[in-house]
């Protein structure tokens, strides 16, 4: 019997043969991730085991990235936790406020994750590494401890979703509205403990950044894990972004916890096998599929950009791990060159790292933001989860590219979160309405 | 272990927002996130809720964000443990990690509502509710899992395995 792409990287990194769904095991790790919110909270942990050191000082990455540039003195506090630990425990992959980015966008765009390898995070959108072929989770501090401690994690082996899309996507179709219009098919708990597959030719067509957001958005579907089968663009992606040094092919950070090497030993088992056994096979038409809104306030209640009807709003988003990647923001400038965001509508615009802001400079892009009066941010998480630069007051709406519209995420809890892709924000900004891009004239 | 207390009754995809909304997440202080439990599911809910209780929900409790925050908020507010439909997987694997009881149990989310007093048997798998006179299976844990609980969360363990002692949290 086969075993699925993601069995593969666990069996590989538990030092097995093969494991079956439901197994417990506990697996080696190539990178520990945490934040300002979620470190600090490990870090405490970690300090109570009196250890001098940690696993592998090159493969555990802090990136303050919530509350920074800090918010109030509080969030400070927690990141000078941070910082000084980084300091103390010679963490190499640390990234200060002028040089991060929201660690989702930042870390795959330094080459630190690659295909076959595992990840873990102390952020639950770890998941967004699945887009290059890793198995990338989200944890909690206490397991991000132990991990640092140890360099493993245990692990619940989980069952396998298989996901096809078939077909040509219609205009301004992207990963975002394929992802939002999965989880409105499946539901919020409809991968839960499971690991979601992304296959078919309509995702061999998709962009790497459109991979990113649809494997970020794999927990807003309970699922544990969402993993894209490496192909040419993958390959083309790690040749691009991986250091010099850091061989290609899987674990390559990792060199004692699992023993790939090159990409030709790579093929055998960065796929899924043809007698893999999967829980469920969904399949999907994505020509059906229009843009996508998800109203208050869960990501499932998504419907198409023509069944949405009047609905005003009072700020848009474009930004976060989900959608704040170059490509994103060329679809938003887009549509919104030449036009003016709607005199009763604040547009906050987000690059997810440095580099994608200089490149956004470079093409015009922020020209382009400014000249609609759109504020354009340094790298941040604050709106998405409610943190700062975009809070909303009780009855305000706002459409985002954001990944969650839980009850209060951006701020008061009679406020309302719209999820869409960045087109559809930038149309929405300029209407004051949520509309689609084609609305716009 | 067996909890016994009065019960809370929420419904299905409480997420962690919810729980503890990132606003209170500038500081990891429990007693300070426990101020704050369940406040944008039930803006009463810290001041109503009392050490011993027992929170009841429907599917998919605590989806959402990793943060552990929202377990220990819970645990710091005296809440002895968790029932539910079911739990979204990384909330459920910080509950156990940080020695917060939770229990799967359908039949014991359908059934309980808000001021039952209820009986977790743990070791039985087994929920009495004293209020309705009626019995539910709760699924038991993998011994694992259940050894990660026993020691009090996944650093008692880690540092057991690596031979260390662990400083007081």
């Amino acid at each position: 019997m086969g075993m699925t792409i993601t069995e593969k990287i666990l069996a590989r990194h538990a030092g097995l043969e093969r494991v079956e769904p439901g197994q417990l095991i506990n697996a080696k790790v190539d990178l520990v991730l945490g934040n300002d919110i979620t470190a600090p909270v490990a870090i405490k942990e970690f300090l109570r085991l009196g250890l001098d050191r940690v696993f592998d000082s090159d493969r555990v990455v802090l990136i303050p990235d919530h509350f920074t540039p800090n918010k109030d003195i509080a969030s400070a506090e927690q990141a000078k936790v941070v910082r000084e630990f980084a300091r103390k425990f010679h963490i190499r992959h640390y990234y200060e406020v002028g040089r991060m980015g929201i660690e989702h966008c930042l870390v795959p765009e330094l080459g630190l994750v690659g295909p076959g390898e595992l990840v873990v995070g102390a952020d639950s959108h770890t998941c967004t590494y699945g887009a290059l072929g890793a198995f990338a989770t989200g944890v909690g501090s206490t397991d991000m401890a132990a991990a640092m401690a140890t360099g493993e994690v245990w692990f619940r082996v989980p069952e396998t979703i298989k996901v096809v899309y078939r077909g040509q996507r219609q205009p301004w179709v992207g990963g975002k509205d394929l992802i939002l219009y999965t989880i409105g098919r499946i539901g919020v708990d409809g991968a839960r403990y499971q690991s979601l597959e992304f296959t078919g030719e309509a995702i061999a067509d998709l962009s790497m950044d459109g991979r990113f957001t649809m494997a970020n958005m794999a927990i807003e579907a309970g699922a544990k894990n969402g993993i894209f089968i490496p192909d040419e663009k993958t390959w083309a992606y790690m040749a691009e972004h991986r250091p010099p040094g850091l061989a290609q092919g899987g674990a390559a950070l990792a060199g004692g916890a699992s023993d790939a090497g090159g990409a030709s030993d790579a093929t055998d088992w960065l796929f899924s096998d043809a007698d893999a056994t999967y829980a469920k096979i969904i399949e999907i038409d994505v020509s059906e599929i229009e843009p996508q809104v998800a109203f208050p306030h869960l990501p499932e209640n998504s419907r198409g950009i023509s069944q949405v009807g009047f609905v005003p709003i009072d700020q848009a988003v474009i930004g976060s791990c989900t959608n704040g990647r170059i490509e994103d923001l060329r679809e938003a400038a887009a549509v919104l060159k030449g036009h003016k965001v709607h005199p009763e509508v604040r547009l906050i615009i987000i690059p997810g790292t440095q580099a994608i802001y200089r490149q956004a400079v470079r093409e015009g892009l922020v020209d382009i933001f400014l000249e609609a009066e759109a504020v354009v941010s340094t790298p941040t998480c604050g709106p998405c989860l409610g943190g700062h630069m975009g809070i909303l007051a009780a009855g305000e709406r706002a459409i985002s590219t954001t990944n969650r519209n839980f009850v209060g995420r951006m701020g008061h809890r009679e406020s309302e979160v719209y999820l869409a892709n960045p087109a559809v924000a930038a149309a929405s900004a300029i209407l004051g309405r949520i509309a689609g891009p084609e609305e716009v004239r | 272990m067996q909890y016994r207390g009065r019960t809370w009754k929420f419904g299905d995809d409480v997420d962690t927002d919810a729980i503890i909304p990132a606003r209170f997440l500038n500081t990891s202080d429990p007693r300070a996130l426990a101020a704050h439990v369940m406040e944008d599911a039930d803006p009463d809910f810290p001041s109503k809720v009392r050490p011993g209780d027992i929170l009841v929900a429907g599917k998919n409790f605590g989806c959402g964000s990793s943060r552990e925050h929202a377990p220990i908020a819970i645990k710091a507010a005296g809440i002895s443990c968790v029932v539910a439909d079911s739990f979204a997987r990384i909330f459920y694997r910080n509950a156990i990690n940080i020695g917060l009881p939770i229990f799967e149990s359908p039949q014991a989310a359908a059934a309980v509502t808000t001021g039952d007093e209820i009986e977790v048997d743990a070791a039985r798998g087994l929920i009495v509710n004293r209020t309705r006179g009626e019995t539910y299976p709760a699924t038991p844990f993998p011994e694992f899992m259940q050894e990660i609980i026993n020691r009090g969360g996944l650093m008692p363990y880690v540092a057991a395995r690596l031979g260390r002692s662990l400083a007081d949290g």
